[in-house]
């Protein structure tokens, strides 16, 4: 991470992924619902970004959008997911699916029910080079196992031909990320990788997956429910609420001095293992409808903080000075608290 | 047992089969797994005594067989120096030991209303007299921070938070002594997490609760607890007050497992992993201590003897299971902050 | 946790009952399976219990003095049968009984496989042993022999049908009811019911049995419709209903001599069973799809 650090993000760096103003909307019996509604985000080659929020606030939907893998009764209204100058949303499906697997990858929650269970492990791994990078039979085999061994997969030569259901989680995880890693992607989509994981195994992931990433520069972006793995893994990191991103920033900045209410409840109402005196301060409320949202500032019914005009006025997200950013108008009043540590 | 202890549960074990078990014995293989391998733990009246431990460490098991809907292959559960039977347990047992579940969505009945679950057992177990049932209802859900009106509702109209304070409610209803709550914020958001935990704490000072807390949460664990049970394959490990366990523990599994928790900031990228490789296949645990094969200061004398759980002196609370608990080499162990 | 949560949620309280009951009825009306078997078991079962409207003719009177009218003839809008009697009334009036047959002749296996398929569930051991092993041996015989070798045995008449169906009929429910339960009973409220110190039956019965019967109501709808054909066939055959009570399986076998002659002796009854098996049909398959979105 260290390393990372020092090559701090300046504006001027060509963008690898770059989400403007996405805007999805699935038509329930209740209602359209706009699960992301206006999401803006950047990616710059090498970088890893950490994409936060709780059940509801559109996270998974954002990666998914990204790679086409929406639902079929949800479309993308307006806004564009351009990917190293060609906007991901207009291509035909043919078209994307030279850039799924082979220029971006996806990493899901569940390895059990992303892998093929009647398919050996080996040939799931080697199937992508095969077919995006054209190696013959004996090629894509060799790679495979190369791959199983950088996964840190012991035996990989034996365990080529075992099935999903002979492994156990973590080590499912692990050939998951080899398939991800196999045609030398440039982009890591992870969606919860480590939740169903136990905390050791999830150690050993992380790790796994922060030295990978730094070791053939592949970007990272990175969705969790669960604010420290952020920290472990990403530089960067941007919360989401209610379908869109309320704050931005580097991870120690966010973490350590919210400029968003949301975020700062958050901080506080999860117990942190270095601090364990201090009391939960749960949210009050409940999530918002995403069929009518309230008016105004999406978060303000339950804002300490609110004000007349939050009622009103929806802020966008404004950029501050360097990368930070925040959707609140009166992020000031973050600062009077005092920061998590 | 002292006058203390509200539980005793000496030599747990459950085992389960798996697969056939004649099809495992024609071909030499393991069909039983020992979920819970002996076990001892005793709970002290009005603490907070957590069970921490991985997948497959035996924690919701043993927290079933406590709350007496598992049935143990072998050992004894006293309650209040009474020994439980180990088949059906008395209406009156069983009410003094309720448990709340991790799943807020598959633990209640979704066809009755909320004011109905409350209802039949207060009626069952005779609680209250009969026409108190209605108002007592109403009580339980205010403890809880339910609405009065919450009570002709049913579950699929709350939110994942809203169902766990039904579940709770539910649990207290029958007015018990100790609670077993078994991952009860697992599945929670986080921001929904501090309400459920907040509860716990206030209905445990409010009730005189004993708390039986199972998490893999250590965070939530350091935060709410007094005590620390850890796990691992079916067996206690190590077991201390809780700030002693963080700051000292003197098991190699504790220390990795302190030291794996993600933390808010960084940590330095060269370090390795706090446990390496995979944990052993229960149905094929290790010859001697069961950790050894993750064990980063395995010696000869664990794979041939199985420590047990012992502390440093006699009077001590902190017991681990490791040869060099109490030695210097445990001192090198990578330890939390 | 899902993803979307796409109903308006005020806090705390829970959101008003009304909300997912509207929805709910909603969905009925537009599922057209339901509808269309719902309006054609109407018109049957109108015109069938309303026949005293639509007929003046009496279905046992007799007239051997104008037998096999043709259709509208003498002012039988059906003509008559061989012994005079107004097929048109007969259809209705015999749809009354066989209906009325089939529906109660679906209760009796519902309740005892439903009960005996719970206990098998819920105790598994040796009582579930059992039970499977009897299950087996009355599934080893195909459902219409079984049947009308009891009645063969039992001897003719309504309440002997009702009990070879019943002895025949209640393993399919049992079978469903013992996978839903098997299966139900490890849920996490199961256990906390049982953690309550609740006694088994009061856990089958009251928390159990709601929660899995629908898909048992769901074959009892195919069910129904196989019981007719089953006493249509015994009937057909002479061992269920016995004349001179209208039945439509009677009314085919009387018929099949003149198919060259009067042929809506034996081709309108014989359609009546086709159409109330659609209807049911329909209605069980709508029934299905929506008990299988409405819980989900």
């Amino acid at each position: 991470m260290s390393e990372l650090a020092s090559e701090s993000i300046s504006t001027a760096r060509p963008l690898q992924l770059e989400v403007s103003d996405l805007r999805v909307q699935i038509a329930g019996h209740q209602g359209v619902v706009r699960p992301i509604d206006g999401v803006s985000l950047e990616i710059a080659p090498g970088e890893a970004v950490g994409l936060v929020g709780e059940s509801g606030s559109g996270k998974s939907m954002t990666l998914k959008s990204i790679l086409g893998l929406l639902p079929p009764d949800a479309k993308v209204t307006s806004g564009s997911v351009v990917f190293d100058g060609t906007d991901l949303t207009r291509l035909s499906p043919s078209r994307l699916n030279k850039v799924r697997g082979r220029r971006i990858a996806m990493i899901f929650q569940e390895p059990m029910s992303a892998l093929n269970p009647v398919m050996r492990v080996g040939n799931q791994i080697a199937e992508g080079p095969r077919v995006h990078l054209g190696l013959s039979r004996a090629q894509s085999v060799a790679r495979a196992v190369d791959l199983m061994r950088r996964v840190g997969i012991p035996e990989p030569e034996r365990r080529f031909r075992a099935y999903p259901h002979e492994f156990s989680g973590g080590m499912r995880q692990r050939v998951m990320i080899a398939m991800a890693l196999s045609c030398d992607p440039e982009l890591i989509l992870c969606d919860e990788p480590t939740t169903a994981l136990d905390v050791t195994i999830q150690d050993q992931i992380l790790r796994l997956l922060a030295q990978l990433c730094h070791e053939s520069g592949t970007s990272l972006m990175f969705v969790t429910h669960d604010l420290p793995v952020v920290a472990q893994v990403c530089h960067k990191v941007a919360v989401m609420y209610a379908g869109r991103i309320v704050e931005r920033g580097t991870v120690s900045e966010v973490f350590s001095q919210p400029l968003h209410p949301y975020t700062l409840d958050l901080l506080r109402s999860a117990p942190d293992v270095d601090h364990p005196g201090q009391s939960l301060v749960p949210i009050p409320g409940m999530p918002p409808s995403l069929v009518s949202p309230p008016s105004g500032c999406r978060f303000h019914p339950r804002c300490q903080f609110a004000e007349d005009d939050c009622k009103v006025s929806d802020p966008p997200l404004r950029l501050l000075e360097g990368d930070r950013a925040t959707a609140c108008l009166h992020f000031e009043r973050c600062l009077d608290q005092i920061g998590t540590n | 047992m002292s006058e203390q202890d509200i539980l005793e549960a000496t030599g747990i074990e459950v085992s389960f089969s798996v697969g056939s078990p004649l099809v495992a014995r024609l071909r030499h293989q393991p069909h039983l797994l020992h979920a819970v391998d002996g076990v001892d733990l005793r709970v002290r009246r009005g603490e907070a005594l957590a069970l921490v431990g991985e997948s497959g460490s035996g924690k919701s098991t043993l927290a079933r067989v406590i709350a007496g809907i598992q049935r143990a292959n072998r050992g004894q559960i006293k309650l209040d120096g009474k020994v439980l039977p180990s088949s059906r347990r008395s209406r009156a047992d069983q009410r003094r030991i309720q448990m709340v579940f991790q799943d807020p969505y598959s633990s209640l009945n979704p066809r009755l209303t909320v004011g109905g679950i409350l209802h039949e057992l207060l009626r069952v177990h005779h609680v209250v007299p009969r026409g108190d049932v209605e108002s007592h209802t109403r009580e339980l859900l205010r403890m809880v921070g339910l609405p009065e009106d919450a009570a002709g509702a049913r579950p699929r109209q709350f939110s994942g938070g809203q169902r766990q304070r039904v579940a709770i409610a539910r649990a207290i209803a029958l007015r018990p002594e100790l609670l077993v709550a078994d991952e009860p914020v697992s599945a929670l958001d986080v921001s929904v997490q501090a309400t459920i935990l907040n509860l716990l704490q206030d209905l445990r000072s409010e009730l005189g609760l004993t708390l039986l807390f199972i998490s893999h949460n250590l965070a939530v664990v350091r935060h709410l607890c007094d005590r620390v049970a850890v796990m691992y394959m079916g067996r206690i490990i190590e077991v201390a007050p809780t700030e002693e366990l963080f700051r000292n523990p003197r098991h190699p599994y504790t220390a990795g497992l302190l030291a794996a928790i993600p933390r808010m900031t960084a940590r330095d990228e060269d370090e390795a992993p706090a446990v390496r490789g995979d944990p052993p296949s229960p149905l094929r645990l290790p010859t001697g201590c069961r950790f050894r094969t993750r064990c980063p200061i395995a010696q000869q004398i664990c794979a041939e003897r199985d420590p047990a759980l012992a502390s440093a002196d006699t009077d001590s609370e902190h017991r681990a299971a490791c040869h060099f608990a109490w030695s210097v080499e445990a001192a090198n162990a990578p330890e939390a902050r | 946790m899902s993803a979307v949560s796409a109903a308006p949620a005020p806090a705390p309280a829970p959101a008003p009952a009304a909300a997912p009951v509207r929805a709910r009825r909603a969905r009925w009306y537009r599922q057209p399976t339901l509808m269309a078997g719902l309006v054609l078991l109407a018109i049957i079962l109108f015109m069938c219990y309303g026949a005293p409207l639509l007929t003046t003719f009496n279905p046992d009177t007799q007239n051997l003095l104008q037998p096999l009218l043709g259709v509208g003839q003498g002012g039988h809008l059906l003509g008559t049968d061989q012994e005079g009697r107004d097929t048109f009334a007969r259809l209705l009036y015999g749809g009354q009984v066989d209906l009325r047959v089939a529906v109660i002749a679906v209760i009796f296996p519902f309740i005892l496989g439903t009960i005996l398929g719970s206990l098998a569930g819920y105790f598994g051991g040796w009582v579930d042993a059992i039970i499977m092993r009897i299950i087996d041996i009355v599934v080893a015989f195909p459902f219409f022999v079984l049947v009308i070798a009891l009645v063969f045995v039992l001897g003719t008449g309504e309440k002997s049908i009702y009990i070879a169906i019943t002895a025949v009929g209640w393993v399919s429910y049992a079978r469903i009811t013992r996978g839903e339960i098997t299966v139900a009973k490890r849920q996490e409220y199961v256990l906390a019911a049982q953690s309550g110190g609740l006694s088994s039956l009061r856990i089958i019965g009251r928390h159990l049995l709601p929660n899995v019967v629908t898909q048992s109501i769901v074959y009892a709808m195919s069910d129904i419709v196989q019981d007719i054909l089953a006493i249509v066939t015994l009937s057909y055959l002479g061992l269920g209903i016995q004349p001179p009570t209208p039945d439509w399986g009677t009314m085919i076998s009387a018929g099949q001599n003149f198919l060259t002659t009067q042929w809506q002796l034996t081709t309108i009854p014989g359609l009546a069973v086709v159409i109330t098996g659609l209807a049911l049909s329909l209605v069980g398959d709508g029934l299905a799809d929506l008990l299988r979105t409405g819980t989900s």
